[in-house]
């Protein structure tokens, strides 16, 4: 059990719901998988996609983006604009051979901090399925190691 | 060469107990570019903080992560401390190792490798923090109040005594709101309107109150200081400035059988109608959906009386713009409606009334001038059954919450009945009986041991007519579940009170939070109950979570308060975190090319164009630029910039690479 | 082409309630609908078995559920309500808890699906009889009566998802559709006695004693059932009920099968009504209908012609 796969899951949440809501897990002492960090943004819509990929190239096996519920951000639309962007991006993602299995798109209001836990639980157990996110890193190591490139 | 210091919090036990906070110390020092780590039992205390200080100036820091609780919780206070030492308060971070972590994992390696994890994420973003100096903008000191009942009265006439100007927005045809409709008020049972009218008539007369009755909100942009708000006046179809208030119009309208909104259905009004005799202002409007000029086209009989031809049919709606330092939110709350309870027959059978309607029963100007008569055929009633928790704290229908006022109006009410109706028999159905406040205790005893109400602990199973009687069907859990089976003439629900029904909306027309039910969500619930988390918009009242009258004027004068203090400034500081375009030097300038595609998703519209002239005064180029007044920091134009000439300052790219970059690290 | 669904009667139909089983076949053969009876079926448990003992009162409801999906059936008609709780029950038990599942199927020795549809009577009758009752309707059913749903078709409310937990309507407008007047009364879901029909009698006969007076309070002129139990109690108790009302009632008590099988025509032996304490005069409650050719949502009683 102790070789058990534990799989490196970033979440990029913004700072009014998603994080609020992380915030109240903490005070409900709900209980969740430590297998996930959080980066804390202003907005959902101020998350470069680029990020993602990024984390990936960096030995992440997962990532949930997080924000305000339609209609709740705190900047009127940038969640709008993070879903659009999301909506469009997953199909050049999935179209380059990322498998978009391993992005979780979640809306998480600062009230739901069981949800919170429900999240990032579930997406844990489903990355666990999945396995490491081998295939992507060694692709990125060999790019690395012909081209030299720098982060 | 970044400087960092690393202070790792215990706060206690609280992340003590599950984090193994001196490892995680001893690795944070091991850090590139750490030159300081140590950890402490209450970062927070004074003591901690002086350890922070004193690391700066020691060690000469460059940056500073605290890893302790929630950055929302307490990053205002490192960066203040961290300020106090001559350090730029921007250089200052937060690893949340508190809600994040130590709180919702188990102890064990996995989550102090976590803690570490997100401390080393921190250092990395701070080494690439650089000093920000706040922005300042000016304070408008107008305040505006939407929401004219108890609390919106008291929040406004406090500001207004204070000095500044308020414009207090009105969504009915007068204020007044809930508490003009009480009968008497708990505990001392003193006369709701009594003391309330006095209050409507000096907002009404007050110098620095200007009142939007009949008027919504429309929309809001803005921040703290500088908000811009519609109001939608809706059209009252009269001309205040001439009308007198004579009340002609009312008495010779033909629509006569519309239930009062006032009265809770109990009693009828016109269709042209001031809601109560003593509103304000008490001036009439026309409710155009059931006037008979709106509907058919024929009629006009409020035209021809009018004394002084005030009736304007041909009124639209008006949209006017004002610009506010502030906005307090007072929009109270509602009682669950109809076919919410079936199992209690409301609804369905005349005799079963809220609450509310029992107010307006047992009130000296109510439909019955405060004869206690049941709706059905005027009897007065001998036995009344009161069901408390009528929907609060039932899971099963979707409100968990106590409603916290019905246990004493609940009381009230049969104390009222008992006073009015000596020979009649009160019971209450009650699960718990929560009189907690300053004489409350006392006065549902007084109700139970003086006017002999009888409480029953337990709840009510069903309920019917039959031979003009309702036959109510409890048990009584004190006696052991025994069925308790009570013939009653009416029945009054206590029933559950709830947001408005568009709080929601207002909500996100304010970009403000809010809770499962709808009601708005304080900032903090312990340390900042007025405010929400939208600097500049505070909270009064029932629209927060339901309140008795004593809370929400409280509450209003905490609003009040803050609004005050607020306007007391000339200037306020900003959080610096705003866009920026690049800069270059000529003769590129900035590689902004132009596209202005972060103009149009602006939310805020704080970006313009910038044309660069050269020497003789032609435009060399057009590039963005963004106005740090009203650029609110969300960070879609960075996300959204092909060129990536775009910085958010606090989230900037290089910070989020390096975070990204370190928070996996094997 | 026929139709083919699976049935589950219980004990109860094999039993005490005869008339009902007999009914639901004879009913559903009239509207062209094959009842397939789940083969080897055992005990659904009922009352006794979840008071004493979960995993067992799991355990038989699923043993009924796997033998009907060995058999490929994916819906199964439940005509009594304790059976259609205890299996609805068992689902939904087995639904959220895959531990429960496995311990289940181990002591079953069958693998199990829980996504058998499990259909009470009146969803039957939605469903598969009410289409087609304009065109099979020969009578009216013209009396006042009280639908009585008991306690255990309706509730709980969140696992079964059924019609009002309080003010169930669906026996009402069934009865509607026949041409019957429906009463609206408070005990709907009051409790009948139950099982105490055998240790305690005199109280169903109080307990079942106020239904039948409220009913006939209300004056309707026959109580409607979709429950053995409820059958039991409020028919073969009359004596225990008439003992405590201190009068002679006289209101009988059919199933619903029963009165739409009388209203399409069928005779007492199909519809099993001659099993009954409580006297039914089949022919006394419904009329005759001639349908009128492109009026046939407006059925006119002889009465009206003549």
């Amino acid at each position: 059990m102790t070789n058990e796969f534990e799989p490196k899951i970033v979440a990029f949440v913004c700072n009014w719901c998603t994080y609020a809501g992380a915030d109240l897990t903490g005070t409900s002492r709900i209980k969740y998988s430590p297998n996930v960090k959080i980066i804390r943004f202003p907005c959902t819509g101020r998350i470069d996609f680029m990020l993602l990929l990024k984390a990936f190239s960096n030995g992440a096996d997962g990532v949930i983006v997080s924000g305000c519920h339609p209609n709740d951000c705190h900047y009127t639309s940038g969640n709008f604009h993070a879903r659009r962007r999301w909506i469009t991006f997953r199909v050049l993602l999935d179209f380059m051979g990322i498998d978009i299995n391993r992005i979780v798109f979640a809306w998480v209001s600062a009230a739901e901090g069981a949800k919170w836990a429900e999240v990032v639980n579930s997406t844990v157990n489903k990355i666990k399925e999945l396995g490491p996110y081998e295939n992507y890193r060694e692709i990125i190591n060999e790019v690395w190691e012909e081209e030299k490139w720098e982060i | 060469m970044a400087r960092i210091g690393v202070f790792i919090c215990h706060c206690g036990e609280n992340i003590g107990a599950t984090v193994d906070c001196f490892s995680v110390a001893a690795e944070a020092a091991k850090l590139p570019g750490v030159v300081y780590s140590v950890d402490y039992k209450y970062m927070c205390s004074d003591p901690g903080q002086s350890k922070i200080k004193d690391a700066i100036h020691e060690h000469k820091l460059t940056g500073v992560v605290v890893s302790a609780c929630s950055p929302r919780m307490h990053e205002p206070t490192f960066r203040k401390a961290c300020a106090e030492a001559g350090l730029n308060p921007y250089r200052c971070e937060m690893a949340n190792i508190r809600e994040h972590c130590s709180w919702v994992h188990e102890k064990g390696e996995a989550t102090t490798k976590k803690a570490f994890d997100l401390v080393r994420t921190l250092v990395e973003k701070v080494k690439n923090n650089h000093s920000l100096e706040p922005i300042k903008v000016p304070v408008n000191k107008t305040a505006i109040v939407i929401g004219g009942g108890v609390a919106g009265i008291q929040a406004s006439l406090d500001i207004a005594n204070g000095g500044h100007k308020v414009i207090l927005v009105e969504r009915e045809p007068s204020i007044g709101g809930h508490m003009s409709q009480l009968s008497e008020t708990f505990p001392t049972l003193d006369c709701s309107q009594c003391i309330l009218t006095p209050r409507m008539v000096e907002i009404a007369q007050h110098p620095n109150i200007t009142l939007y009755t009949y008027s919504e909100l429309e929309s809001m942009d803005g921040f703290i200081g500088n908000f811009n708000v519609r109001i939608r006046r809706k059209a009252k179809s009269i001309d205040e400035k001439l009308c007198t208030g004579c009340g002609l119009c009312c008495t010779k309208c033909p629509t006569k059988k519309i239930p009062s909104e006032f009265e809770q259905g109990l009693a009828n009004r016109t269709a042209i109608y001031v809601p109560f005799p003593q509103a304000v202002p008490n001036k009439p409007v026309i409710d155009r959906t059931n006037c008979r000029y709106f509907q058919t086209g024929k009629c006009k009989v409020c035209q021809k009386f009018c004394p002084t031809g005030a009736i304007r049919f041909e009124q639209e709606d008006e949209i006017i713009e004002v610009k506010a330092g502030a906005i307090v939110l007072a929009t109270g709350f509602e009682v669950k409606d109809a076919g919410f309870f079936p199992e209690y027959g409301y609804g369905k059978y005349k005799d079963v009334i809220t609450g509310l309607q029992f107010e307006r029963l047992a009130s000296a100007s109510g439909p019955t001038q405060g004869e206690i008569r049941r709706p059905s055929d005027g009897k007065i009633p001998e036995k009344v059954v009161f069901i408390a928790c009528a929907g609060s704290r039932d899971p099963a229908k979707g409100i968990s919450y106590c409603s916290k006022i019905c246990c004493m109006y609940t009381a009230k009410h049969a104390m009222l009945y008992k006073h009015k109706v000596h020979e009649g028999t009160p019971y209450v159905f009650y699960m718990d009986i929560r009189a907690a406040g300053k004489n409350y205790d006392e006065f549902t005893r007084r109700a139970i041991e003086e006017d002999g109400a009888k409480y029953i602990r337990g709840r009510v199973s069903n309920l019917y007519e039959k031979d003009r009687k309702l036959i109510v069907r409890g048990a009584d859990t004190l006696l052991g579940g025994k069925p308790v089976e009570i013939e009653a003439d009416m029945v009054v629900l206590a029933t559950a009170a709830v947001s408005c029904k568009d709080s929601e909306s207002l909500a996100q027309k304010l970009h403000v939070s809010y809770d499962s039910y709808h009601f708005f969500a304080e900032a903090h619930p312990k340390l900042k109950p007025v405010e929400t988390n939208t600097a500049g918009i505070f909270l009064a009242g029932a629209c927060q979570a339901p309140k008795d009258i004593p809370e929400s004027v409280a509450a209003a004068s905490g609003a009040a308060a803050k609004v005050i203090g607020l306007f007391s400034n000339n200037e306020l500081t900003r959080e610096p975190v705003v866009a920026k375009i690049n800069q270059t030097p000529p003769p590129v300038f900035s590689t902004c090319m132009g596209c202005e595609l972060c103009m149009q998703i602006c939310p805020y519209q704080a970006i313009d164009k910038e044309e660069i002239k050269n020497r003789n005064g032609e435009v060399i180029k057009t590039i963005a630029k963004i106005n740090p007044g009203l650029c609110q920091g969300c960070g879609t134009c960075v996300a959204f910039c092909k060129s990536k000439s775009i910085d958010l300052e606090g989230y900037s790219n290089k910070q989020i690479y390096a975070e990204v970059m370190a928070v996996i690290n094997d | 082409m026929k139709k083919k669904l699976g049935f589950y009667p219980g004990c109860s139909l094999e039993g005490t309630a005869k008339e009902y089983s007999e009914s639901v076949v004879s009913l559903s053969e009239q509207f062209d609908i094959e009842l397939k009876q789940i083969p080897d079926w055992n005990c659904c448990g009922a009352t006794a078995a979840h008071n004493l003992n979960k995993t067992l009162s799991l355990v038989l409801p699923s043993r009924i559920l796997a033998q009907a999906q060995k058999n490929e059936m994916k819906e199964i008609v439940v005509p009594c309500a304790a059976c259609y709780n205890r299996l609805s029950v068992t689902q939904y038990e087995l639904l959220k808890n895959d531990q429960l599942k496995a311990t289940v199927e181990q002591a079953i020795d069958m693998p199990l699906n829980t996504s058998i549809r499990i259909l009470n009577v009146i969803q039957f009758i939605q469903e598969y009889i009410l289409p087609e009752i304009p065109e099979k309707l020969s009578h009216t059913f013209d009396k006042k009566v009280a639908c009585y749903y008991g306690c255990l078709l309706v509730r709980p409310h969140n696992i079964l998802k059924f019609d009002r937990p309080e003010s169930p309507q669906f026996m009402d407008e069934i009865m509607q559709m026949l041409g019957a007047e429906t009463i609206d009364w408070p005990f709907k879901t009051e409790c009948c006695g139950a099982g105490l029909s055998v240790s305690r009698t005199e109280l169903v006969g109080k307990l079942s004693g106020k239904i039948v007076r409220e009913a006939l309070d209300r004056k309707a002129e026959a109580i409607i059932v979709a429950c053995p139990m409820c059958h039991a109690n409020l028919d073969m108790r009359r004596p225990a009920i008439d003992q405590y009302l201190e009068m002679k009632t006289e209101i009988p008590v059919l199933y619903i099968t029963q009165a739409i099988g009388m209203a399409c025509g069928l005779n007492e032996r199909q519809t099993g009504t001659r099993r009954h304490l409580v006297k039914v005069i089949g022919n006394y409650f419904t009329k005759t209908r001639i349908p009128v050719e492109n009026n046939e949502n407006n059925p006119i009683t002889v009465e009206e012609i003549i």
